[in-house]
């Protein structure tokens, strides 16, 4: 019984996952680490994980905004859309992203009016029209939304909008990465380099990972063959005891980022020197709010905000999950207690989160669908293993 | 919200030289294109959009592979285009 969707070029997926397997050297095993929560969608939906040999695990990592934003800002989000002027608006992703007293929707039903938008552009719309009233926009997000918050307030200052201001939660990948690096829990072989936050800050800010840390990472794209190519990529760097940074998904991704993005986000916002990420905890200089300059739009400045810190439920093993440390289904709570429905985790909320993303495809049973998949794939895994043995295939 | 969403550029808006027109999959709206004006936009480019602003230019097979991609992801996909459809930037 085959759970995963056959895709498009399964039989080109069929012939890199022999040649993964032929650069597999008997007796090691690997872990590489998806960052990108648009990855880890890929890879369940597709079944990935069985087109690769035993010896290569993938683990999935904290690249979800949604899935890293801690439930003390969830509350001071919503302590701040109580104010009976404020009117907030927020990405839908996040509307239902539990904090300590509930979520978005809860407190709507109470007495906050906190919209779903698409874009800050709207929300910057919704300030226009409704002058009586302050809009904050609730800014989550890395360095992929993140232009579009500095944009906006660009706009906004120029256009001398006053009731405007942003609730500033953007996060930075980076650090988030070297976090996991230092984290004794986990030994990893190598990255697959997030995608679309790779088209704003390029391939350079990745080079200490290579370099310092010796882990090769390759950013990747999100079909199912740019993932096994990304792989392949990988697994020829280690055989051939290189550590760098390659870009398989150079058709998107420009090396030196999207410059004019990274101005823009540097003309109106800084680093915090810390910001608590769920899971994950305290990780330095790894979020931004905004510039003194742009104060009078920093919801942060303009109302008081609590900053509370909330520990998470006690249930809940979202931070094992967001390091990679535990596979969705060995929380005791997946799919029990926590479904996409009741979610009590982030990473159960989002649809990049991995739990929801494992969920999603009634996944459950791992083990089983890569038995049942050996048997495809298993046999070409099989000779390709002969051959490397025979040393014919490269 | 992370995944980009790929865009047809239909026209570009005169009065604000920072928006175009875009169709996202029958969808027409208008989004910002100042991130990706160095690269010179014009109508029949696609690109790849992210919260209503496009952060880069990309080629048609890569915009039907994005939209394959969003596509397989279903529901969460379905509500960033229902956004994507009520949002009304200007
Ligand atoms: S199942 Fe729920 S509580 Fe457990 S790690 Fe996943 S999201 Fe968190």
């Amino acid at each position: 019984m085959r759970f995963v969707d056959e895709f498009r070029d399964a039989e080109k997926a069929k012939v890199l996952s022999a040649k993964i397997a032929g650069l597999c050297e008997p007796g090691r095993e690997y872990k590489f680490m998806e960052v990108c929560g648009g990855h880890t969608h890929t890879i369940y939906k597709h079944g990935l994980e069985d087109y690769l040999p035993e010896a290569i695990t993938l683990v999935h990592g904290p690249g979800c905004p949604v899935c890293v934003i801690p439930m003390g800002r969830i509350d001071d989000a919503i302590h701040i859309a109580r104010r009976p002027e404020v009117l907030m608006t927020s990405f839908g992703d996040m509307m239902r992203v539990p904090g300590s007293g509930g979520n978005f929707f809860d407190s709507n039903a109470e007495d906050t009016d906190i919209r779903m938008v698409y874009s800050p552009l709207d929300s910057l719309k919704i300030a226009r029209q409704n002058p009586d009233r302050q809009v904050v926009f609730m800014a989550i997000g890395f360095e992929t939304t993140t232009p579009s918050t500095a944009m906006t307030i660009l706009r906004a200052a120029e256009e001398g909008i006053e009731n405007f201001s942003v609730f500033c939660n953007h996060i930075t990948i980076i650090p988030a990465i070297k976090a996991i690096l230092d984290s004794p829990d986990l030994r990893l072989d190598g990255f697959i380099g997030p995608g679309h936050v790779s088209t704003v800050i390029g391939c350079r800010p990745y080079e200490f990972i290579a370099g310092g840390y010796g882990k090769p990472l390759v950013v990747a794209g999100f079909e199912p063959l740019d993932i096994l190519r990304s792989i392949h990529m990988l697994m020829v760097q280690l055989k051939e005891d290189r550590s760098e940074v390659e870009n398989q998904y150079s058709r998107v991704v420009p090396w030196e980022g999207n410059l004019k993005a990274l101005r823009v986000i540097g003309e109106t916002m800084e680093l915090r020197p810390y910001f608590e990420w769920r899971g994950l905890g305290f990780i330095s200089h790894s979020a931004l709010r905004l510039r003194e300059q742009y104060a009078s739009f920093d919801a942060e400045v303009k109302y008081d905000v609590p900053g509370v810190r909330v520990a998470d439920p006690k249930a809940c093993q979202c931070g094992e999950v967001l390091k990679g440390v535990l596979k969705p289904w060995e929380c005791k709570v997946f799919g029990t207690a926590c479904t996409p429905e009741t979610p009590i985790g982030t990473c159960m909320v989002s649809p990049e989160g991995a739990c929801a993303a494992y969920h999603n495809f009634g996944r459950f049973t791992r083990t089983r669908v890569r038995e049942a998949s050996i048997a495809t794939v298993g046999e070409l895994t099989a000779s390709a293993r002969r051959t490397t043995a025979e040393g014919t295939l490269r | 919200m992370c995944l980009g969403i790929p865009g047809e550029v239909i026209e570009l808006l005169t009065d604000r030289p920072d928006l175009a027109k875009v169709d996202v999959g029958g969808v027409k709206r208008a989004i910002n294109i100042a991130l990706v004006a160095e690269e010179g936009i014009g109508p029949g480019d696609w690109v790849l959009i992210h919260v209503g602003f496009a952060l880069s230019k990309i080629d048609e097979a890569e915009a039907k592979a994005a939209m394959d991609f969003l596509e397989s992801i279903g529901k969460a996909y379905d509500d960033e285009i229902a956004a994507l459809r009520d949002s009304r930037i200007i």
